[in-house]
């Protein structure tokens, strides 16, 4: 009779520490933060002033006060510049481009050097980076099915309500004007080469490159 | 947009490179930072407590005080900070709502001192954040109800012209405010009481004939008793009719149940008055001389409790009825069982099931009068089991209706669920509004032509009065929109209008020129006015480098209107009115979708537009007096 209640008892008291081990992870995980590196290490790595370092910084901690990144957050983060539909998609890509490490998390620095190739870099920098933004699986090539993944993400942005209404072809005729314009040799994907040489080709694209120069 | 995501704008517009190369159309120009300082702090001093924080955290929010230029009224020329002379306590809160984009209502500030802190620096409360709002809401009602019993109170004081009617009627309400109405109250509840005595003791026996049986008194004093009833019917149908003159709504008071009763109670005597001696009838008489029991529940009138007693009954009435269903089921189910049992053995008085209703209802109400009892072993075990399951199914509706009685005496919980559930329907409003301000944000600007005014390299003035109405955080971001529009292809639109674009686009489609020209000039003729009225002074401000952004905006366009709208080239030549050629009208396919969207909007949007948009140094614009007004007039079909 006591060894019957002493086994029960074991039981119920094996179950509460399982539980408390599982909430222990939980409180580890979440403490986890980051700090960046100096300010001069990253003044000296990137093309940013002090001063915008700070800037971007404090930004930066306001929304991620453990100092890193994850996709949900960035989701969120860039969903709230556009309301009208939705930016999921594009911003998965966006993170994985900031993302150069493939850790699922941008750190300070990572978010502050592609800012910099961004938006302090060279044309040829920038190009780069678009380029690989776009290739998706990362084998040097965009073929058409990244593309089409890229410029429906972009349309999935705008929402329901535009005007004219979109119907599902014109994603596809994006990419075809795109890839008319960009794959000289008409092989079927875009290297790196072709983009950026088409790129600088195209006057207009060059203007609009410039035209986030003085954003910060 | 949420402020605390501000810091994240340069990101998001760096991020918009990635569109530029899938993008066919130029871009539009990005809005400069004209005054380019670096951030400074800024102090604010609220009654001695110095408050810091940098002046971009406050421009977030320009339509408040802090985010505009109000604050400059403050300013402190010789300390070089705003001092404000208000509650430091609360300016906590308010600041913190530059600082994340919330706003928190903290539970130990006063519902009225905060509600003025929020109304002097300009911050409606409705964009206070869900974990705050329904404890504000709260207090807000609790507070404006007590003003509202304080105004009552007041109200007894008497208002001086009041009509003969309207003095009776306040009398018969509340007996407390004149010693008249005071006398009526007792009088009344005097009868009341006197007429159901009287009931009570006719039945009584008292006395006997000589032939030994004993009659009720009220066979022996019939007169006596009878001079008393019609005494109490009268004062009852006096009351009853003075009540019904004072009221002021008489179909109303009719349809009351306190009327109701009161008829109830008086009817028999009228009907036992006119159907005298019948014989036939007396059976009927007798039971009509039941219902002048209700002359009790006249008291009701006289006490708050048993009006309580009632409201409760009446508001728990699903509760009781759940519970009367399932007793029926647990009385059917025993009956039955019980029947069965006892069908063997003789002299049963388990006669039926209906005939073991009886025996169940006693048996679970632990009453056990005895009268019925089971015989047989099967009958007396399932007698048992019927008597313990009864004390837990008649335990039930108890406390039911015991906090239903507490519920109703303080406060009831329906009135509660309904405000609820009213929070409830506003915070999802709320939540929709703020998600779609943002989005509405941009279609206003682009209403107002904003928009349009970046398409070329603005002049010093035109990005003035962007400045007045925009801040350079929203300009910015409408900016990012546009880019977005642009790459696309596409416009944003209204969910309403984006219906009406699926109509217009199908007119649109028909070639034929002549018939379907009247109905669409006011669609497209009204945009291309619109447009070319921007396009003429724009243009004249701005002549020569915008020449050649022109033509390749025209390149671009033709692609685009070809497929869709080839009529737009020739009809909006009928409306220019100068002598710019066709390379003005088609600005670029935006355009065209941004004027169909001005259409509805009232006068008043297009007036305030219009005169923001033209730049002062015009003075060859031929003069249009607000084309705007007469645009939605032709279209207002």
């Amino acid at each position: 009779m006591g060894a019957v209640v002493g086994t029960l008892t074991m039981q119920t008291r094996q179950r509460p520490s399982r539980a408390r081990d599982k909430v222990d992870d939980e409180l580890e995980m979440t403490m986890v933060s980051h700090r960046p590196e100096g300010l001069e290490q990253l003044e000296a790595q990137t093309n940013f002033t002090k001063q915008e370092l700070q800037v971007l910084y404090r930004g930066f901690k306001n929304e991620c006060p453990s100092g890193v990144v994850n996709e949900e957050t960035f989701k969120h983060i860039y969903a709230q510049f556009f309301p009208h539909g939705d930016a999921s998609t594009y911003a998965h890509y966006l993170f994985n481009a900031f993302d150069t490490r493939n850790n699922g998390s941008i750190k300070f620095e990572d978010f502050v050097m592609g800012l910099s190739t961004l938006l302090r870099g060279t044309v040829r920098d920038k190009l780069e980076w678009t380029f690989h933004l776009y290739d998706i699986n990362r084998d040097g090539f965009i073929n058409r099915e990244e593309m089409t993944e890229i410029v429906r993400a972009i349309y999935d942005m705008m929402g329901k309500y535009t005007y004219p209404a979109l119907k599902g072809d014109v994603p596809k005729q994006h990419v075809d004007t795109f890839f008319e314009k960009m794959d000289k040799n008409k092989d079927g994907v875009v290297t790196l080469e072709e983009f950026v040489i088409a790129c600088q080709e195209d006057e207009n694209m060059m203007r609009s490159m410039q035209l986030f120069e003085n954003v910060m | 947009m949420a402020a605390g995501v501000a810091a994240w704008l340069p990101f998001a517009r760096a991020a918009a490179i990635g569109w530029m190369p899938v993008a066919n159309l130029p871009m539009p120009v990005a809005p400069t930072n004209k005054n380019k300082r670096q951030d400074e702090l800024i102090i604010l001093n609220v009654s001695g407590r110095r408050f810091q924080t940098w002046r971009n955290t406050l421009d977030r929010y320009p339509d408040t005080l802090l985010g505009s230029s109000e604050k400059e009224f403050f300013f402190n020329e010789e300390t070089r900070e705003y001092f404000f002379d208000r509650d430091p306590d609360s300016f906590r809160s308010i600041l913190n709502f530059y600082r994340t984009g919330k706003l928190h209502y903290p539970r130990y500030e006063c519902i009225s001192a905060y509600d003025e802190e929020l109304a002097f620096f300009g911050i409606i409360p409705e964009i206070i954040s869900d974990c705050c709002y329904e404890e504000y809401k709260d207090r807000k009602r609790e507070n404006t109800e007590r003003l509202m019993d304080d105004l009552e109170d007041n109200k007894d004081n008497k208002p001086p012209n009041m009509t003969f009617r309207e003095t009776m009627w306040r009398a018969f309400e509340n007996p407390h405010t004149s010693t008249m109405a005071l006398v009526f109250y007792y009088v009344t509840g005097f009868f009341i009481a006197i007429s159901v005595i009287t009931n009570v003791v006719e039945t009584v026996p008292c006395g006997t004939t000589p032939n030994q049986r004993d009659i009720p008194c009220g066979e022996r004093y019939t007169e006596a008793f009878f001079c008393m009833d019609t005494a109490c019917v009268m004062i009852f149908t006096v009351e009853y009719l003075m009540r019904l003159f004072a009221a002021p709504s008489r179909y109303r008071f009719m349809r009351s149940v306190m009327s109701i009763i009161d008829v109830v109670a008086i009817l028999p005597y009228y009907i036992g008055l006119v159907m005298t001696n019948n014989e036939d009838v007396s059976g009927a008489f007798v039971t009509l001389r039941v219902f002048r029991v209700f002359r009790i529940f006249k008291f009701s009138r006289h006490s708050q409790g048993l009006r309580i007693l009632g409201y409760t009954l009446k508001s728990c009435a699903s509760e009781l009825g759940f519970l009367l269903f399932s007793l029926t089921m647990a009385i059917i189910i025993f009956a039955t069982v019980m029947f069965y049992a006892e069908k063997g053995s003789s002299s049963s008085k388990f006669t039926s099931i209906p005939a073991s209703f009886w025996y169940t209802i006693v048996t679970m109400t632990t009453l056990g009068y005895g009268d019925m009892v089971p015989k047989t072993i099967a009958g007396k075990i399932f007698g048992s089991i019927c008597s313990l399951s009864g004390v837990l199914v008649i335990a039930l509706p108890v406390p039911v209706i015991v906090s239903n009685f507490s519920r109703i005496y303080h406060q009831n919980q329906r009135a509660d669920k309904r405000r609820a559930q009213k929070v409830q329907k506003a915070r999802l409003a709320r939540m929709r509004i703020s998600k779609a301000g943002s989005s509405t944000a941009f279609l206003h600007s682009k209403r107002n032509g904003l928009n349009q005014s970046l398409e070329l390299t603005g002049s010093l003035e035109e990005d003035q009065q962007l400045k007045k109405t925009t801040s350079l955080l929203e300009s910015q971001h409408h900016h990012l929109l546009h880019c977005l529009e642009k790459t696309t292809n596409h416009e944003f639109v209204d969910e309403r209008l984006y219906e009406q674009g699926y109509l217009q686009t199908a007119l649109q489609n028909f070639p034929s020129q002549s018939p379907s020209l009247s109905s669409e000039e006011g669609v497209t003729g009204t945009c291309c006015s619109r447009r070319t009225k921007k396009n003429i002074q724009a243009l004249n401000a701005t002549h020569t480098h915008s020449h050649t952004h022109n033509l390749q905006e025209l390149s671009a366009l033709h692609i685009h209107c070809g497929e869709q709208q080839p009529l737009n080239t020739s009809r909006s030549s009928l409306n220019l009115m100068s002598d710019e050629s066709g390379s003005l009208n088609c600005k670029s396919s935006g355009l065209v979708t941004t004027a169909i969207i001005s259409i509805p909007t009232p006068p008043s949007n297009n007036s305030r537009a219009n005169p923001d948009a033209p730049p002062p140094p015009n003075p060859d614009a031929p003069p249009r007096p607000n084309p705007g007004s007469d645009v939605v007039k032709i279209s207002a079909l």
